[in-house]
């Protein structure tokens, strides 16, 4: 009896001593987790969701405090992602916190600006370049398209322009969704909703 | 000697259709203007250091390279640059990219230029490799990757088999093999070229059995010069015998890994007409400022022209005497790889090796019809040259699964274009590959934004916490220093000095007081002299006052 007793708290102790060791050891710096979700987040910081930046709603989703579902600007590719990764239900996107838009980008009027600085301090990724009284313009490559900077203006002089497609960033298109396409329009046509343009 | 050659497996055997094989190479007139994109290479699109309105000079640079992997452009003739704008080129979206137009003045007027003929074997390989890079050569077999970047593959490779790729393994295209007929000295001497500037042991131009005038006249050319090394491979004549990895593979038996480079495996390989290039930049210092197109299909008149770099299909196509209101589609490149362009007026590039026109008179160049559902036959599997597995790829595709689509290896698909030549349902495999490979990149590229977005946010919000903490900390200080200051104040020291000062005065005050009636200071220690002026002074003034005492009386 007493035997075992030692034997197993010996035991007991020892994989204690492993399990401490290595808790310090293999320490893993933050919540791998919202890492994880936070890199699936598209990064416009935009608020949206309901948090204050895509880390936050991260941590939130981690916690199983938010729905997967509150991302508009990442649409449906995030929710699908999200759903992978944290084996849940692929769902729609919550209407509550926007629809799914085309990509834009904020651009200041300059000519309409009053140097207020109210949407550098709005901006999330400091993509807004100026000072008070001075022009000021918004750095293109760095812009999210967030739309904060839009309420704080006082003047309206930010305009939201989709991006635009180059040839830089063309793609190409599916053919399975082209078949589709033209199946439908022969349809309309058929069915007379739609006029066949001359060429 | 018989080489033991190493077929590859797969691969479709198509038409050759070279009717224009049999034309030599000539030039067309000059067009009324040449419009030069500044990304005909793949890499950095070159920057302009012309204006509009310059007057330029026959192979003068117009446009320098940005990048490593980047190449300058040059004036294919002496002109005006009418203006840097945007215009059609010759891209599948049919859009607009920056070009640099230039009218031809009909002079054409050499810039001066400088030969390296005599001493290109005392230069070294870098060097060697500058020149060709001022030059603006990139691959004119079609992907237009810069050859000087090519032919650098790093301290740490040994290349020891140099490949001329001579295998024009499309339909139609018959420049390179006019190239070899009429021009085989200046293939074996830009072979030389190479060869130092690489330092291969053994070189090898590689050309398919259906050019046997090409492959004699390139043997007599190699004795011609006295070389022993340079030998010419006849390799099957099967489509993609010409991609690249496939031709490693059939002369070296060597398999270029997955990602992976030819110089990994000992090879460098090179076009057939890049070498030429390469030759004439070397030999008499000429820019790449031409190239060999052929013109073929439904047309008058089958050539194969030297045409200036930014001259317009359009132009290219009425000289070979066709009316373009005929075609019912026009192919730039071959009919596996090439695609239909949306504008005539798109030039010609450095990569542009066919115009390929379409009247719908060849049955061997049919419309594609519109596509069936997929019927598992497993006929891509078998010609894919590169053993993937097309019909995967193309579920996956069309789901847009797209990571899966990568774990069946998407990005080894060459786009040849066989698994789209043998399916039975015209199903345009190849479009799909397309489509997945640029979704996939399209979302790189987002990651990459968001990664540096969530860098940036990241930073303001470090940013904004240090400024708040050092704003607290600031005033910390700042009531810190302010309370020390009232508290120096306080100590008794300071009150003591300021009783004293207070006590100092009234005993002053004191002081005066009791001296009241006062007796001025100056009386003292005075001459008996100084006494009795006083006295006089005293008299006179007390005689006065009764004076005046008396009268007031």
């Amino acid at each position: 009896m007493l035997n075992a007793v030692i034997a197993l708290g010996c035991l007991a102790g020892f994989f204690g001593i492993i399990l401490g060791f290595a808790a310090i050891r293999f320490k893993v710096e933050g919540d791998p987790l919202v890492e994880q979700i936070d890199k699936l987040l598209p990064q416009t910081q935009c608020g949206q969701c309901g948090y204050p930046g895509c880390r936050p709603y991260a941590t939130a989703i981690a916690n199983n405090e938010a729905e997967i579902n509150q991302c508009p600007p990442g649409g449906d590719t995030t929710i699908a992602e999200l759903a992978d990764l944290l084996d849940r239900e692929i769902i729609p996107l919550n209407p509550e916190n926007g629809e799914i838009k085309q990509k834009v980008l904020a651009v200041i009027n300059e000519e309409d600006c009053i140097g207020c600085t109210l949407c550098i301090q709005a901006c999330p990724v400091d993509a807004i370049l100026g000072a008070a009284k001075q022009m000021h313009t918004v750095i293109e490559a760095e812009c999210t398209g967030c739309e904060l900077c839009l309420p704080p203006c006082p003047v309206d002089c930010i305009d939201l322009i989709p991006v635009a497609v180059t040839i830089n960033n063309w793609k190409w298109p599916s053919p399975a969704r082209q078949a589709a396409f033209v199946t439908e329009q022969a349809k309309k046509l058929q069915a007379g909703q739609i006029v066949e343009q001359s060429k | 000697m018989i080489r033991k050659l190493f077929p590859f497996i797969g691969g479709v055997k198509v038409a050759s259709e070279k009717q224009a094989a049999a034309y030599a190479i000539s030039a067309p007139e000059l067009p009324d203007k040449l419009i030069l994109p500044l990304h005909q290479h793949i890499g950095s699109p070159s920057e302009p250091v012309v204006e509009p309105g310059q007057r330029v000079l026959k192979g003068e640079k117009i446009a320098r390279a940005t990048d490593y992997v980047s190449v300058p452009l040059h004036a294919p003739t002496s002109g005006t640059i009418i203006a840097i704008t945007d215009s059609s080129v010759a891209h599948p979206s049919g859009m607009q990219d920056q070009c640099i137009i230039l009218e031809p003045d009909g002079e054409d007027q050499w810039y001066p230029l400088q030969s390296h003929a005599e001493d290109f074997h005392q230069l070294d390989p870098s060097a060697l490799r500058n020149l060709i890079r001022n030059a603006g050569i990139v691959g004119l077999g079609g992907a237009g990757f810069p050859s000087s970047v090519k032919l650098n593959p790093g301290p740490d490779a040994n290349i020891d088999t140099l490949i001329i790729n001579a295998s024009e393994c499309e339909p139609y295209i018959t420049c390179d093999d006019r190239v070899m007929q009429e021009r085989p000295d200046d293939v074996i001497q830009g072979t030389i070229i190479l060869k130092h500037a690489v330092s291969a042991e053994q070189c090898v131009i590689a050309l398919e059995d259906n050019k046997p005038e090409a492959a004699q006249a390139l043997e007599l050319a190699i004795q011609e010069a006295g070389v022993s090394d340079i030998t010419v491979v006849r390799v099957p004549t099967i489509y993609p015998a010409g991609g690249e990895k496939q031709l490693i593979h059939t002369i070296t038996g060597r398999i270029v890994p997955s990602h992976g480079l030819p110089a990994q495996v000992g090879v460098i390989c090179q076009n057939v007409g890049t070498t030429v290039a390469i030759y004439r930049a070397i030999q008499f210092g000429e820019p790449l400022i031409s190239r060999i197109i052929s013109v073929t299909g439904d047309v008058e008149q089958q050539s194969n022209m030297e045409v200036l770099v930014g001259t317009p299909v359009s132009h290219v196509i009425k000289q070979s005497k066709t009316t373009t209101s005929e075609l019912r589609r026009v192919i730039m490149g071959g009919p596996m790889m090439g695609f239909a362009i949306h504008d005539l007026d798109v030039p010609v590039v450095k990569t542009t090796n066919c115009v390929l026109c379409d009247a719908g008179k060849n049955p061997n160049l049919p419309l594609k019809p519109a596509a069936m559902p997929c019927i598992r036959c497993g006929a891509c599997a078998d010609v894919c040259p590169v053993k993937l597995m097309p019909q995967q790829l193309y579920w996956y595709s069309r789901a847009e699964e797209f990571d899966i689509t990568r774990e069946y290896h998407i990005f080894d698909c060459i786009e040849c274009g066989c698994c789209d030549y043998v399916c039975p349902s015209q199903i345009p495999l190849v479009q799909y590959y397309r489509y997945a490979k640029s979704e996939i990149w399209a979302r790189e590229e987002e990651n990459r934004k968001s990664d540096i977005a969530r860098e940036r946010h990241e930073f303001r919000q470090f940013r904004m916490d240090r400024e708040k903490a050092e704003k607290a900390q600031r005033h910390k200080q700042k009531r810190a220093a302010l309370k020390a200051q009232q508290g120096e104040e306080k100590p008794d020291a300071d009150k003591e000095a300021k009783r004293a000062a207070i006590l100092a005065a009234m005993e002053r005050a004191k002081e005066k007081k009791s001296h009241s009636g006062v007796q001025p200071k100056n009386t003292e220690n005075l001459t008996e002299e100084q006494k009795q002026q006083i006295k006089e002074a005293d008299a006179r003034r007390i005689a006065r006052q009764q004076a005046e005492r008396e009268k007031g009386k």
